[in-house]
């Protein structure tokens, strides 16, 4: 792992998400969370879990984010037209969200942080190297949580049929 | 090299973000988006202290979050459509018929 | 006085040669697109009974050279409603995701370039041990190309087009991915290079151990939707000419144009080294797999795309919601029953 790589592509991902909570244009939001997505799926790389980052790639920023910019372009979103959101200019600071979002963190930040101290990661080869295996995580996915992914596939069939039955227009 | 901490850190952040993000926008798709980066949030978490503990557990857990998140915004935007048809709006102001 | 080398500088033999595999690999991809372009316009030519481009180059060769050239000087046009940025950004990201999704094909064995070289250097970009699913990923990123463009050019062919391409796209994604789950599942990696050397040796002396003769259903699969993922014919109705101006790209001209229709043949040509790798035993050939592994690769890539150009001049185009219920009625359970009839034999068989 490389400490440089770890404060770029989180630099990244915390100021994608910023501009995703703060943008006016949805359009933009998407876009960003995109990036921001696509910095995560790094992270997951850089945490030996090639896997992961792979799926998210797929799942998150192919899937749920092509649904997401479907929906705002079909709703022709794409203009500004919040007023209250969180502006994106440095000048002005929305005070209120400036607080909560400092309040928040500080809060979970003095909790987190008091309990665990100073850790470093194993550097175990063997586990490191299990870990990135797929072929683990296949056999762990179906044998020691088989009925939570059991579980998983009936979800989703459930959110498939009921996304459908709620957003069919009514005649 | 970074160590869990500064994941952790990160995490916290990033669902900082994305709670304030919740709580002050008034579009419902943008308040769509600021809960996939708390769940993001969450996935950094899991992956990260699988890989402080040698286990792939983590990354297990990673994989369900992913596939709720996935149906959890299939029927949140099939909700918004069918909202938008009401009141051809996207702000959470507009419905509030049930208050009192 | 000691002389400095470059290993001083950290940048070794090994760095200088991966360098230089990467830059031979991009222009390799650049000049297929440009021989797709003739190749397209000589067997269109041929089938229709008629000799096509044969004036610019000996055969006509030069001739993709000549349109890029006069793609160059024409006027980049942009509405002026358009999103500005996502107008430019659109033919980028179709671009990039396509040369991308080649970084894990494997093309060769390893070679030491006759001796030039101090260890073996393997012919490929890079080797991860997920290396399908990252092709997987790299394609879903693709559509974001064809969406953006469509809906930043503010037109309402090009917004259908984008949408209906989009929609292709993911549907036509799950019966690709589940006839790559089959592969794995007999390869038991996720690694190219290892399907690819695991399809090593032949049957009675004379059948290669190719996946094809394993699971003829399953690359009858994977082609079908290769196909409609790249969007073209007979699945190519949301570029149609004749049905929506041009689709997703009617308001693009010169080079972004150029680069969209690069995109295109260049997610052809990942397709066709994909289809290779998994089910026509890659760079494996009957003799020299080894040293000249990399031309038997080529041919076979050749092969797969001469089929493409082929079915896209014999076939009528499929009307969109019979390609539709083609993908979700029939190819996917198609692909579902592949799955569980591979799984069978794997474990039948040990």
């Amino acid at each position: 792992m490389d400490l440089v790589t770890f404060y770029i592509l989180a630099a990244i991902t915390v100021l994608a998400s910023i501009g995703v909570v703060s943008s006016r244009n949805p359009m933009h939001s998407v876009m960003l969370l995109i990036v921001s997505f696509g910095a995560l799926a790094g992270l997951y790389v850089l945490l030996d879990a090639p896997f992961t980052a792979v799926t998210q790639i797929i799942v998150y920023a192919g899937a749920i984010m092509v649904l997401f910019l479907f929906v705002v372009m079909l709703l022709n979103q794409h203009k500004e037209d919040d007023p209250e959101a969180m502006p994106a200019s440095l000048v002005r600071i929305n005070s209120r969200g400036f607080v909560l979002l400092s309040v928040l963190l500080a809060v979970e930040l003095a909790v987190a942080l008091s309990r665990i101290g100073i850790t470093t990661f194993t550097t175990d080869a063997g586990a490191v190297a299990s870990i990135s295996s797929v072929a683990r995580i296949g056999t762990a996915l179906f044998t020691t949580h088989a009925f939570a992914f059991e579980v998983t596939s009936v979800l989703i069939l459930v959110s498939m049929v009921g996304a459908v039955v709620i957003a069919r227009r009514e005649h | 090299m970074p160590t869990l901490n500064h994941f952790l850190i990160l995490s916290g952040v990033l669902f900082s973000i994305g709670t304030a993000g919740v709580f002050l926008r008034r579009n419902l798709i943008t308040i769509l988006l600021s809960i996939e980066i708390m769940l993001n949030a969450v996935n950094i978490t899991f992956v990260s202290v699988g890989r402080y503990q040698g286990t792939v557990d983590g990354q297990i857990i990673t994989f369900f979050v992913m596939t709720v998140a996935a149906a959890e915004a299939a029927v949140g935007l099939a909700l918004v459509i069918a909202l938008f048809r009401h009141r051809e709006t996207l702000s959470p102001d507009a419905f509030t018929s049930l208050k009192w | 006085m000691s002389q400095l080398t470059l290993a001083d500088f950290g940048i070794s033999q090994s760095l200088i040669a991966h360098l230089v595999l990467i830059f031979v690999v991009f222009q390799a991809l650049v000049l297929t697109s440009a021989f797709m372009v003739w190749m397209e316009r000589k067997v269109c030519a041929y089938i229709q009974d008629r000799e096509g481009p044969n004036r610019v180059g000996p055969a006509g060769l030069l001739q993709p050279f000549a349109d890029v050239i006069k793609l160059v000087f024409k006027e980049d046009l942009r509405p002026k409603a358009a999103d500005t940025f996502l107008f430019m950004i659109a033919p980028i990201i179709s671009t990039a995701t396509a040369f991308a999704a080649f970084s894990v094909v494997p093309f060769g064995g390893e070679t030491t370039l006759f001796g030039l070289l101090d260890q073996p250097l393997r012919l490929e970009v890079t080797d991860v041990n997920v290396a399908v699913l990252v092709i997987f990923a790299v394609a879903s990123m693709g559509i974001y190309g064809i969406v953006l463009a469509g809906w930043s050019s503010n037109s309402k062919y090009s917004l259908l087009g984008g949408l209906r391409s989009a929609a292709q796209m993911i549907s036509y994604e799950l019966s690709y991915g589940l006839a790559l789950a089959a592969v794995i599942m007999l390869a038991g990696s996720l690694s190219l290079r290892e399907i690819v050397t695991n399809q090593a040796g032949t049957w009675w002396g004379f059948i290669p151990k190719w996946y094809v003769f394993l699971q003829p259903l399953g690359f009858f699969i994977y082609m079908t939707a290769g196909v409609a993922e790249t969007n073209r014919a007979p699945f190519d109705f949301p570029e149609a000419e004749q049905e929506l101006v041009a689709g997703y790209h009617t308001e693009y001209s010169s080079m972004s144009f150029a680069l969209f229709f690069m995109a295109e043949y260049i997610n052809m040509v990942t397709v066709s080294a994909v289809a290779t790798s998994l089910y026509l035993g890659g760079w494996l050939g009957p003799f020299a797999s080894g040293t000249i592994g990399w031309v038997w690769f080529m041919a076979k890539v050749l092969l797969i795309l001469f089929f493409y150009v082929w079915m896209r001049w014999t076939l009528p185009r499929y009307r969109y919601d019979q390609l539709m219920e083609f993908g979700w009625k029939w190819l996917l359970p198609a692909a579902v029953l592949n799955l569980i009839a591979t799984a069978a034999l794997v474990i039948w068989l040990g």
